[in-house]
């Protein structure tokens, strides 16, 4: 019996095995082939949209460098689309010493800063700017854009808390957003709301007080010229213990009486800044960017900042350039009254235009004019600048930049058209654009009043 | 695949333990300090916490002085290093008047156009005089000059493909690049050890990250049919596209990338391939033109090219290439067109003026004798590192050569011994590659001499000798030591 049953159950166990593994190959089969119909069938979608008229876009070309004056399509044009602010571009000094530059130490620097990328003029240049600004240290980074996507998540990990303004420009929203912590945005320039995302942050929040806290504004936005208020800032900063970050960009050698940036012109020691940052490629007309602060932030971005370690550190000739500029700034004081001058004339000049209205500040560099009336729509509003802006340059040969978002931009600020004033224009010129300008949207915003 | 032998593995865990307890040790004096001494850090949170920065504060700074070295000259095959001291104990560096003429083995400068060169620099010189070093503008602004355009059209031309966009920086290219191509809903499949700008740009894109193990087409295969069988995560729909990111050369195996397997899969599967030839572009291929043309695969069937311009062509930027269409719409929707300055018009005249020198359009044969010389140089340099014992690793052609160190304490030592004998070499260790496997790189130049590679082959035996890192020496005990050894990847 014992023997009867013992067989039975080992040929039952063999023939279920065998069956368990005729089923699991069978198994195994069906998958394949479902996986195999399932990739046969995905289609995926084209690598691009389909192209509309505007993605078909041509910017103007031009043909000599990118002054106060410029050469398109053989003619002479006012160029306000450029953000040299000082004037710098072409000027002597500036062109002696690239030029030197390029002779000894040739046009790339081949290299991170970490492996034989470190030039001396880089540590020079490093030196100077913290000198100019009165900070500890500062570090160079080699493109403006990267400056601040690299600053922002080598300070800011995940479970941090950050309140930005919502008018930040696309790099602070990348950094942002590279940085994975939690962001919370305040209304545009509005102290009243930065009070409150404040508080709700940090109200009952024991945990918060462990947590690194961040509030990143811009000195002059690039997206509506406002200034930040910054002692307001730092009052609020000081009394929630939020560490800021500023991004300089378009304020460093335009504000304060000696070009020093937003920290001179609101009368805030700039020890109280944690973390400054600037592209230079505005008023010291050059490129890269520069990240400035105490000894301890600065060091930190060394080894932990992703654009510094990682990338191939800026060009000899341009950090040469950059020091000039600091240099011949330092010497004339006298560029950013003629800049200050220059915006009251243009401003004066702009300030009843038809169906356009001023949003900047009226010390901002960027003069910016936004619709009255909007059409309703973000796309319907550029296409009516767009045509002024073309019209203005095709009958009076003036220069002016619309402000185009790119898809990936979470800016819900309206747009509008941007004049960049530099202390090279002359008064000639500020007058040519204000009645140019006065002229088209006239034509052109008729009944939209 | 990298073999470490067992004893190697041993004492490499064993000085890095070391090391640690060490580090735990001056922690915790620290912290009993700072107690002591009250901080002043005025209720705000330090900038970093705990264990964040142990690595840099206990591990890094005893051997900051053979990273960041200056130099005081072009990065040429030979520079001018400027000596450093300390005062606190490698705390902090300063810079000393003493300089030292070293042979650089570090920098990349493949094709020799580090230093002012006869025909690009005086071309160079006068854009700079007729366009200023920057526009101050952006793209879309008034950033455009006719030497953009006229770079565009080059860049094109030489990869092999219909249109060309040029951006300022090569990190910036793909970080702005790859969000505007694929977004949320989309899968990006990339390489393992894919570099820095790579994986940050898909991360930033919001799209579902998935990586498939370095180099091999095979896995790449699996991971394909798992995704599109499975789809979205949680709602299983099907994925709007998929991405596949490799890289030319990997600048730390110096492997070249098996793109014909790679581009076939992605053909069958109908996935898009994305290359990165920072390192490649320029420097391989017979007439210079990259992977693509070493390796036989028509660049019509790879959808985008990207590359940079700071390792073979001696300035800055990146650029991306592919159909007419694809430029139209990167100029339309990436940030980087829309937001950032654009290049500098004397680097772009650089780079415009180095591929004439490539293709002979310059009316020389500098270009060939360049591609010819880097070419032979990398290759001799590898078969005698290879002959004296050291492990080498990378491709054949391939002009980065890694050769293993292992063990941290041999990182400042072959640095430091190098230097003495004025060879300036590039040491790797984590967070750039694997805790264990610590490297030195060194990149070939086109205008290395012989003489240069003799006298560098020299200064290596006696200083692998000294340190102990010819872990492969040709004896017929090998055969012994290959049982005793552990695969690592």
């Amino acid at each position: 019996m014992k023997d009867f049953f013992s067989q039975m159950q080992s040929s039952w166990c063999t023939s279920e095995k065998k069956d368990c593994k005729v089923h699991i190959f069978e198994l195994v089969v069906h998958l394949k082939m479902e996986i195999d119909e399932l990739c046969d069938e995905w289609v995926p979608e084209p690598l691009i949209p389909k192209m509309t008229d505007e993605m078909r876009y041509e910017p103007p070309i031009l043909e000599s460098a990118a002054g106060s004056h410029t050469l398109i399509n053989g003619t002479e044009v006012i160029n306000f689309a450029s953000a040299n602010y000082l004037g710098l571009v072409g000027h002597g000094k500036l062109l002696e010493a690239c030029t030197e530059s390029l002779e000894k130490y040739g046009a790339g620097s081949c290299g991170p800063r970490g492996f034989y990328g470190t030039i001396d003029v880089h540590l020079d240049c490093e030196a100077r700017i913290a000198k100019f600004l009165g900070t500890p240290d500062s570090i160079l980074y080699s493109y403006g854009l990267s400056t601040m996507f690299s600053a922002i998540p080598a300070f800011c990990k995940k479970g941090d808390v950050i309140v930005a303004d919502e008018g930040v420009h696309w790099a602070i929203q990348n950094g942002l957003q590279l940085s994975r912590s939690t962001v919370v945005y305040f209304k545009h320039n509005d102290m009243e709301s930065l009070r409150d995302m404040l508080e709700k942050v940090t109200k009952g929040n024991k945990r918060a007080e462990k947590l690194r806290r961040y509030i990143v504004v811009e000195a002059v936005y690039q997206n509506s010229g406002q200034i930040a208020p910054l002692d307001e800032i730092i009052r609020l900063k000081e009394n929630y213990r939020f560490r800021v970050l500023l991004d300089e960009s378009n304020s460093m050698g335009v504000l304060g009486s000696s070009g020093r940036g937003l920290t001179e012109y609101c009368k805030v020691p700039v020890g109280k800044i944690d973390i400054i940052t600037a592209a230079m490629g505005h008023a010291l007309a050059t490129e890269g960017g520069v990240c400035t602060g105490s000894a301890r932030v600065i060091d930190h971005q060394r080894l932990s900042s992703s654009g510094y370690v990682f990338s191939a550190s800026l060009p000899p000739y341009l950090t040469s350039a950059a020091i000039t500029a600091i240099d011949i700034l330092e010497e004339n004081l006298d560029l950013i009254m003629k800049l200050k001058k220059n915006i009251g004339t243009l401003c004066r000049g702009l300030s009843d235009i038809q169906g356009l209205e001023i949003a900047s500040d009226l010390a901002s560099p960027i003069v910016f004019l936004r619709l009255k009336k909007s059409t309703g729509s973000l796309k319907g509003d550029l296409q009516v600048l767009e045509d002024i802006a073309q019209h203005v340059l095709k009958e009076d040969s003036v220069l002016v930049a619309t402000s185009r978002r790119s898809t990936l931009d979470k800016c819900k600020l309206p747009v509008g058209i941007r004049l960049f004033v530099s202390a090279a224009h002359t008064e000639d010129d500020l007058m040519k654009a204000g009645e140019s300008l006065k002229r088209v949207a006239a034509l052109a915003l008729n009944g939209h009043d | 695949m990298i073999t470490i032998p067992y004893l190697t593995a041993l004492t490499t865990y064993f000085s890095y333990g070391l090391l640690f307890v060490f580090g735990q040790f001056r922690d915790f004096f620290r912290k009993i300090v700072d107690w002591w001494l009250g901080s002043n850090l005025q209720g705000y949170a330090p900038i970093c916490l705990g264990l964040e920065d142990f690595y840099t504060r206990r591990l890094y700074l005893r051997i900051q002085d053979c990273f960041g070295r200056p130099i005081a000259s072009p990065p040429d095959s030979w520079v001018d290093l400027v000596e450093r001291v300390s005062k606190d104990n490698n705390k902090t560096l300063q810079r000393t008047a003493k300089i030292s003429r070293c042979l650089n083995l570090g920098s990349y400068n493949y094709l020799g156009f580090a230093a002012a060169d006869e025909y690009c620099t005086p071309r160079v010189i006068e854009s700079l005089k007729r366009f200023s070093p920057s526009t101050c503008s952006t793209r879309v602004d008034g950033g455009t000059t006719t030497l953009h355009n006229e770079l565009e059209e080059v860049v094109a031309n030489f990869v092999g493909k219909p249109a060309a966009i040029v951006f300022g920086m090569g990190y910036v290219t793909n970080s702005a690049v790859l969000p505007a191509l694929i977004g949320k809903g989309g899968l990006i499949i990339s390489d393992s050890l894919n570099h820095n700008s790579i994986v940050n740009g898909a991360r930033g894109s919001g799209a579902t990250v998935r990586v498939f193990q370095h180099n091999m087409p095979d896995h790449l295969e699996k991971v394909l049919r798992e995704q599109i069988a499975e789809g979205q995560p949680r709602t299983h729909r099907p994925w709007k596209k998929i991405m596949v990111l490799v890289e030319g050369i990997y600048s730390m195996e110096g492997e070249l990338c098996k793109l014909p397997e790679i581009v076939a899969i992605c053909k069958k599967y109908r996935a898009y391939v994305y290359l990165d030839e920072a390192h490649s572009i320029g420097a391989i291929g017979k007439t210079g033109r990259g992977v693509c043309e070493l390796l036989g695969v028509d660049t019509a069937d790879v959808d985008i090219l990207m590359g940079t311009f700071t390792k073979s062509f001696g300035s800055c930027g990146g650029y991306i290439a592919g159909s007419k269409e694809l430029i139209q719409y990167m100029k339309y929707a990436c940030p980087a067109h829309l937001y950032a300055t654009s290049i500098s018009p004397p680097a772009a005249q650089q780079i415009i003026s180095a591929i004439r020198v490539i293709l002979g359009e310059d009316g020389t044969s500098r270009g060939a004798q360049k591609l010819a010389r880097i070419r032979e140089n990398s290759n001799f340099f590898r078969s005698e590192l290879q002959k004296m014992g050291f492990e080498v690793l990378g491709d054949n052609d391939s002009p980065v050569m890694p050769v293993m160190l292992y063990n941290p304490a041999k990182i400042p030592a072959f640095s430091r011994e190098c230097l003495k004998n004025q060879v300036a070499v590039v040491t790797v260790a984590f967070p750039a590659t694997p805790l264990l496997l610590a490297r030195a790189r060194i990149c070939i130049s086109a205008s290395h001499t012989r003489e240069d590679l003799i006298k560098a082959l020299e200064v290596f035996s006696k200083v692998g000798d000294l340190i102990g890192i010819k872990y492969f020496p040709a004896e017929p005990d090998k055969q012994q030591q290959d049982e005793g050894r552990v695969k690592l990847e």
